[in-house]
């Protein structure tokens, strides 16, 4: 019956409902928190076949949604567009997203609807696969190493190939997940550090390939190897487990990993409705606990407990592809070529590095792609970075649902940046080597060769 | 089916060799089809490779469909403990205060093939069900009036080619705008979506041989229809639907095996819940497995539209005798 609030004066009920638990959790009366239960118990929430949507799996695999009184179905999504489409109408009550994705609703780039996120899932987790023949040219350009190719491999080693191809006259065409995707700005990032322009967006044309080098088309993570297969693309930027299946099919080589891209890549959100949180603000911080629950189970220990986890991702109704496929990049271990494995520690963190908490300068990284190539049509000032991302990334939820596990002795505050500002700091780890300071947006775009920057706008392709 | 009835009469007959070769056509010639098809699929199998492995032969699609079975089970198992777990949490509720409102909440676990299959014969039949009693009546006043009948006639030639694909992402937004869902609603959209494109698919050849059916009544009887002054509704309940009643279940007998058909496509591309979502998810899950689990499921869908089959004639010949 609480489920049939208005969602007027919801926002206020939230706050007052936070200091009330603050004040009862520093007290150490747990029966008042107990009190406060989910409004909504019944949930479903969509996700893609990633091992970025592992908090999830997790929260539901090992009790830790029933642990916070919330009976959780999961539905593996077809694509990123039907699962936004149905967060937004509302068929699911959350979702493993990409940060793109809220964002850009939010600002009207493709569908407009307020999707805010309490929750960030997982730092690092895709990779830039090419196929075998595009590899076999490619690898010409690559200084070796010990009999195996330098890694990192840049972009710059593609370009001929591509150059080659384009003055055969035919089409360089690359594959992502979706035009907000994480993957489309680091396949982007990752091209244009190599010199080859992947085309920009105008709010006329929004295919995204003008002036590019490359052609780069949206494809469905679980597809992106079929596709590859079949030659209409001849590489792509995925999630995991999809550059493993290739290698694993022997279809195609991983070049490069979000590791190499950008270490610490701040992959997806868990993203719902702004309504639906201000409707029902204790299921949305009951969701939060549990989430985090479930990235700390799964950096607990040194990673002990991802074996499990890749059992449990390689349950049929989750990411559903073979075991050994998927265990490999849990693991910190990860498989370039047959016969070319190595150690990849950094990749899949969900908890480390403060990998769950929402941070206003991961969703600012995204604005300034977004700005970079053409989804923002016109330049913007700094403040309006900053002013979007707090109406999107929502730190005080995560910090609420944090302090309640501290409170609870779930979890260490040690283990949580309590007083952050919701900045990372200036940040590196950039395949070019540019720093970006998310409070200077535009001085950080005008750092890019290839781009908008400035005041520059897209003329449309004559 | 006369042959049929003459292999009967050889079973029933005194004669040993008719007798032996009646057994030999009935069970015998299937028996060695099945087992060379078998054989053939065995063989060739294994030569085929894709980059999921080799085509699995009949012993892995076997296994596998114990697997899903025994999966099943498993689920059910967990299930029933779900619902222990939501009571001890309600009775403890109930204990620390009285007038606290419980709820038990629907199983949050993943639908099983046997789940799968059971909500793809509920969307077809549902679907069936509104093709028929649409198409039933629209066919009996195709067939008792010319005006209607060339009315109607260009639109039910257009539509009725129309693939389920084509009506698929009309029938979703149609149904999006339309239906609005709420926590207790009584169908899920999905649910809805692929029945009413079963419907859509399914409705023509229902439609068209009730028309025929009712064009084809014999004269004799029409006139003694009107010589006895009846009215319209007795004139249909009386003479129309018992001597059309043939073409009617012939028509449905057509509309199910095509919903049948349309439901698979419509649930694969939709992702809506049952046998179509199955197989499309084994596909993108790419598992050594898939491939063997996609074909349990072709085996089932191909079984289960025969079974539809013949459940329909069985129909038609209760219906047709009585």
């Amino acid at each position: 019956m609480t489920q049939d609030f208005t969602s007027r004066g919801g926002r206020r009920k939230f706050l007052a409902g936070a200091s009330a638990l603050a004040g009862a959790s520093a007290l150490g009366f747990p029966a008042l928190a107990q009190k406060a239960r989910p409004e909504k118990e019944a949930l479903k929430f969509g996700f893609i076949k990633l091992t970025d949507c592992a908090p999830v799996l997790i929260a539901k695999e090992k009790g830790f949604f029933e642990e916070q009184g919330l009976f959780v179905t999961l539905e593996a999504q077809a694509n990123w567009k039907v699962l936004l489409d149905r967060v937004i109408s509302g068929e699911l009550d959350g979702a493993h997203m990409l940060p793109g994705q809220a964002i850009g609703a939010t600002i009207g780039f493709g569908t407009q609807a307020e999707v805010v996120t309490p929750f960030a899932m997982g730092l690092n987790t895709l990779a830039v696969t090419v196929s075998n023949e595009i590899w076999a040219q490619m690898k010409k350009n690559i200084p070796q190493q010990g009999g195996k190719p330098a890694h990192p491999i840049k972009a710059d080693a593609l370009k001929p190939v591509v150059e080659q191809y384009r003055a055969a006259g035919k089409k360089f065409n690359m594959g992502m997940v979706f035009p907000t995707s994480t993957h489309n700005y680091e396949l982007r990032y990752w091209l244009a550090a190599g010199g080859i322009h992947p085309g920009l967006y105008s709010p006329s044309d929004i295919s995204g390939q003008i002036g590019g080098d490359v052609l780069i088309s949206v494809t469905p993570p679980p597809q992106m190897p079929a596709t590859l297969e079949s030659g209409t693309i001849y590489g792509y930027c995925v999630g995991e487990p999809w550059n493993q299946q290739a290698v694993f099919k022997g279809i195609g080589v991983p070049v490069v990993t979000a590791y190499h891209i950008w270490n610490r890549t701040p992959e997806k959100i868990f993203g719902m409705r702004k309504d639906f949180t201000e409707k029902y603000p204790r299921t949305t911080v009951a969701v939060t606990k549990a989430l985090a629950r479930a990235a700390m189970w799964l950096d607990e220990g040194n990673g002990k407990n991802r074996p499990e986890a890749a059992r449990i991702f390689s349950k049929r109704e989750y990411i559903g592809a073979d075991y050994e496929v998927i265990v490999g990049p849990i693991t910190g271990v990860y498989q370039y070529e047959k016969g070319d494995t190595r150690p990849l520690p950094e990749f899949n963190i969900y908890f480390n590095n403060h990998a769950s908490y929402p941070y206003y300068s991961d969703a600012i990284w995204y604005l300034t792609q977004m700005r970079r190539w053409g989804q923002i049509p016109e330049a913007k000032p700094d403040a309006w970075y900053l002013d979007v991302a707090k109406k999107v990334y929502l730190p005080g939820v995560y910090l609420q649902a944090v302090k309640e596990l501290v409170a609870e002795g779930k979890a260490k505050e040690s283990d949580f940046p309590m007083k952050s500002d919701g900045f990372r700091g200036s940040q590196d780890g950039f395949i070019d080597g540019v720093v970006f300071d998310a409070k200077k947006p535009s001085e950080y775009l005008s750092k890019f060769k290839i781009g908008l920057k400035g005041n520059e706008t897209v003329k449309p392709r004559s | 089916m006369e042959k049929v009835l003459r292999v009967f009469a050889g079973l029933a007959s005194g004669d040993p060799r008719e007798r032996l070769r009646a057994i030999w056509l009935t069970v015998g010639v299937p028996a060695v089809a099945i087992a060379a098809f078998l054989w053939v699929w065995a063989e060739s199998a294994a030569r085929v490779q894709t980059s999921l492995g080799a085509v699995p032969g009949p012993v892995q699609v076997l296994s596998q469909a114990r697997s899903l079975l025994e999966d099943h089970v498993a689920e059910r198992a967990k299930q029933a403990e779900f619902y222990r777990r939501q009571e001890a949490r309600n009775e403890q509720r109930l204990a620390e205060d009285p007038k606290a409102e419980v709820t038990i909440h629907k199983w949050t676990g993943k639908p099983t093939f046997v789940d799968q299959i059971l909500t793809s014969l509920k969307t077809v039949f549902t679907g069936f069900l509104f093709a028929t009693l649409v198409a039933v009546p629209l066919g009996i006043l195709c067939g008792s009036s010319r005006v209607v009948q060339s009315a109607l006639n260009p639109m039910i030639q257009v539509f009725r080619p129309v693939s389920p694909l084509a009506w698929l992402p009309i029938v979703t937004l149609i149904v999006s705008a339309l239906y609005v869902t709420s926590d207790g609603a009584l169908f899920e959209k999905s649910f809805l979506v692929s029945a009413i494109t079963v419907t859509l698919c399914s409705l023509w050849p229902t439609l068209i041989n009730t028309a025929v059916g009712v064009t084809s009544i014999e004269r004799d009887l029409i006139n003694v229809s009107r010589v006895l002054q009846l009215a319209w509704a007795t004139k249909v309940r009386k003479i129309v639907v018992p001597s059309a009643l043939p073409y009617i279940f012939t028509g449905m007998r057509l509309s199910l095996g095509v919903g049948w058909m349309v439901l698979i496509a419509a649930e694969m591309l939709a992702q809506n819940p049952g046998l179509g979502k199955f197989v499309w998810d084994e596909f993108q899950n790419g598992s050594q497995e898939s491939l063997s689990r996609i074909m349990v499921a072709v085996l089932a869908i191909g079984i289960i539209g025969f079974l539809l089959d013949r459940l329909m004639l069985g129909l038609q010949h209760l219906a047709t005798r009585g």
